[in-house]
């Protein structure tokens, strides 16, 4: 028997670590010889700190889930020594359906394996795929297996991965480089961090076969520097993977070298376009240059390179064993696969999750994620981030593949679906993909350094109650003209989440503009608090006030006086009986 | 892993640091590792950190400066001894983000870039933690390593830098 907690990010902020060391603590207080081993993130976030108590094989006997440590000392005391399962901290049922739908390819380790053990990794099956490729199969057998896969770039752009790898094969170079993307810059988006904590032997491995099929012997990972417990997992799996001779010189004695180096990105989300990572790789300022010659033509240090994201690469190793057909058993005709989403914002059971391609957002929201939080209305989902667009509640039945999303507006990206409901404005959160596009725009495009600045500006005053007649038309040509005068993705796509969410919500535009109205209650300019009849007078929002807005004596209705009220919510927050509301 | 910012710059001698420049001294394409490493030494980019960098490298001062101040790891100002990076992800800002970040203002008040008068802590906010399950979300990065914080509230933002004050105090 052996005790495993989830250790990513996620796990460690809710207090895994403080678990891990008491469990530590009881097992040696009480002598008995029972592993405490670490793993990944299994993609239950909400239920983090996960405890899962599996046999020395690895099988999963219980999973116990939001275990703090003052939780540990019974289940040592009741599980690991009298043999009976704590069934009051164990996982319920709808919570382990979580699962139910999921069908994991890419996060097939994350949350099973340690991923600090490359041995762990050889016992799932690991530098299976890459001895298969290197043992018997050309380049060529390779590209054709990824092919028949169908499998698309899971950075956002879907291009097909094969014909990448196949234009950075077919330019001779005695040099070329592998490249990987871990920049995730997406905000509202971690699936990459998850592989890269969990299973980082998955992505060195995908990248060895990927090195091999384009004759590069060189492999670089450019990773945020904001995931510091991602690059210590890929340090270490990086060394482990040498010694074992499973990354340097003459691999599994074929004769093909290739190694792995990690670069931290310095924080800048237009690297995510693949000449602005190659300038980034290069020690320059992150921007983008004209395309073409593409990178696999002149890529890094000017030779041939192929760029692909994290999930992309950690898909390979199953396909090479698995077979490429296998892989396009799953999903739609032109999506295949599974692809990992991040489900986040007001949603009851938030993680990731990866499904099956074309599965509807309905059964991704309701099924797996258990609705919307607090009983809300659910009102849109966004998705691709601020080059994507948001999804309306009416559209909830619509698949998620490549072509269906598009057609609404948004884009499958990266995976990020930030789930939206009654209470978030919809212009603000226009306002909020503005200002970071325009925050992160290069500058060298005049329309996507200045337009979306100027589109910011109209956006704030809507939303500060100042929109004029004639800023929704002014929205829209400014969207047109930065989308056409833009050289790089960024610039191409900033305009999308204004233009999705005006095709869905123009009413809301016109409210703010016209009636000076949020009807999501968002927006601070907008609204004005009040005291209900439910108010019992305990006096908390008046102690509680910053403004001494508030007046009213004790276990009398309290009022609020809005010349003096400065809209900071504190009342709302602190009031035990619901009695402030918004208008 | 950060490291402590417990390099000192005396006399424009970089003790820390030659043994980077050593290491990196014509190797192309390493000037963001040279000030990343700069940066954990000392805490910040100054001026002189920068013109030391360029008379080892030969790379010219203005070049250094214009991808320190392209990125957003790079600080031109000196921090206070806990950084707290608060995000403004979309699931944060979905989860009212804003609002812990007028609790920090008013207790702490400082506001995204200043550092507070004790100089103790220094407000960032960051694009995404990726812990967005778990939002709002702030990082605080101390002198022993970077804790995360998950589902925050107002209250519970000023428990936690309350603590870290009072342990300051305590220290004095």
């Amino acid at each position: 028997m052996k005790i495993i907690v989830g250790q990513g990010s996620c796990g460690i902020a809710s207090g895994a670590a403080k678990t891990t060391a008491e469990f530590v603590k009881l097992i040696s207080q009480r002598g008995i010889d029972v592993p405490v081993e670490k793993t990944g993130c299994i993609g239950n976030c909400y239920l983090e700190p996960i405890v899962d108590i599996r046999s020395d094989g690895g099988a999963l006997i219980t999973r116990y889930v939001n275990v703090q440590p003052d939780m540990a000392s019974e289940i040592v005391e009741r599980h690991i020594v009298g043999g009976e399962v704590v069934t009051e901290y164990a996982i319920s049922a709808p919570d382990e359906g979580f699962l139910g739908s999921q069908e994991r390819i890419v996060l097939r380790n994350a949350g099973i394996i340690d991923p600090e053990s490359i041995d762990a990794y050889l016992a799932a099956g690991g530098y299976k795929a890459i001895q298969k490729a290197l043992g018997g199969m050309t380049p060529e057998d390779v590209i054709a297996e990824v092919k028949l896969s169908g499998l698309r770039g899971r950075g956002g752009a879907g291009f097909p991965t094969w014909f990448k790898w196949n234009a950075a094969r077919e330019n001779a170079s005695d040099e070329k480089y592998m490249v990987c993307n871990a920049d995730e810059g997406d905000p509202g988006a971690f699936m990459d961090r998850s592989v890269l904590e969990g299973d980082p032997h998955s992505l060195l491995e995908g990248m060895t076969v990927g090195g091999f099929v384009i004759g590069a012997s060189t492999g670089v990972i450019y990773v945020r520097a904001e995931y510091p417990l991602a690059i210590h997992r890929l340090e270490k799996a990086i060394g482990q993977a040498r010694e074992r001779g499973y990354l340097g010189k003459n691999l599994f004695g074929s004769g093909f070298d290739f190694d792995i180096y990690i670069k931290a990105g310095a924080g800048a989300f237009v690297c995510g376009e693949e000449t602005a990572l190659i300038a980034s790789l290069e020690g320059e300022r992150g921007m983008p240059r004209l395309k073409p010659p593409f990178p696999a033509q002149k890529g890094y240090w000017k030779q041939p390179t192929n760029i692909n994201n994290v999930e992309t690469f950690a898909n390979i190793p199953w396909i090479i064993a698995n077979g490429g057909a296998a892989f396009a058993a799953i999903g739609t005709e032109t999506s295949r696969g599974t692809k990992v989403f991040a489900l986040a914002g007001k949603i009851q059971k938030g993680g990731l999750v990866e499904i099956p391609m074309g599965l509807p957002l309905r059964e991704i929201i309701y099924n797996i994620g258990g609705g919307i939080k607090n009983g809300k209305a659910f009102k849109a989902v966004q998705m691709g981030g601020p080059s994507g667009g948001c999804i309306p509640a009416e559209l909830i039945d619509t698949p998620v593949d490549y072509e269906s999303i598009t057609k609404t507006g948004a884009i499958v990206g990266s995976g990020g679906m930030i789930v939206m409901d009654e209470t978030t404005c919809m212009v603000d959160m226009a306002r909020y993909f503005l200002d970071f596009t325009r925050n992160e725009s290069c500058g060298k495009c005049n329309y996507c350094r200045v337009g979306t600045k100027r589109m910011l500006e109209i956006l704030e005053r809507i939303t500060a109650g100042d929109g004029r007649e004639g800023d929704i038309e002014l929205l829209e040509e400014l969207a047109v003209k930065i989308k056409d005068g833009s050289m790089c993705g960024l610039g191409q796509t900033a305009p999308n989440p204004v233009l999705t969410t005006l095709r869905y919500f123009r009413n809301e535009f016109e409210d703010h503009i016209k009636h000076k109205k949020c009807t999501a209650h968002s927006c601070k300019a907008l609204i004005t608090f009040s005291v209900t009849d439910a108010c019992k007078g305990c006096g908390a929002c008046k102690r509680n006030c910053p403004s001494d807005a508030i007046t009213g004596s004790p276990r009398a209705k309290h009022e609020i006086d809005a010349a003096k009220c400065v809209k900071c919510g504190m009342c709302e927050t602190v009031c035990k009986f619901g009695a402030v509301a918004r208008d | 892993m950060q490291a402590a910012h417990t390099g000192t710059r005396e006399h424009g001698v970089f003790a820390e640091l030659a043994p980077v420049i050593a290491q990196y001294r014509g190797v192309r394409g390493s000037l963001i590792t040279i000030l990343q490493k700069a940066q954990d030494i000392y805490g910040y980019i100054s001026e002189d950190t920068i013109n030391y960098i360029a008379s080892g490298t030969g790379i010219t001062p203005a070049k250094i400066y214009g991808v320190a101040t392209f990125y957003t790891q790079f600080r031109l100002k000196p921090i206070g001894k806990y950084l707290v990076m608060l995000c403004k992800g979309t699931a944060c800002h979905v989860n009212s983000s804003d609002e812990i970040r007028a609790a920090i203002n008013s207790y702490l008040h400082i506001d995204d870039g200043e550092t507070s008068e004790d100089g103790l802590f220094t407000l960032n906010t960051v694009s995404c933690l990726g812990c967005c399950s778990l939002a709002p979300v702030m990082m605080i990065q101390t002198p022993e390593g970077e804790d995360t914080y998950g589902s925050l509230t107002r209250e519970r933002v000023r428990d936690i830098l309350s603590d870290i004050a009072e342990k300051e105090r305590g220290a004095k």
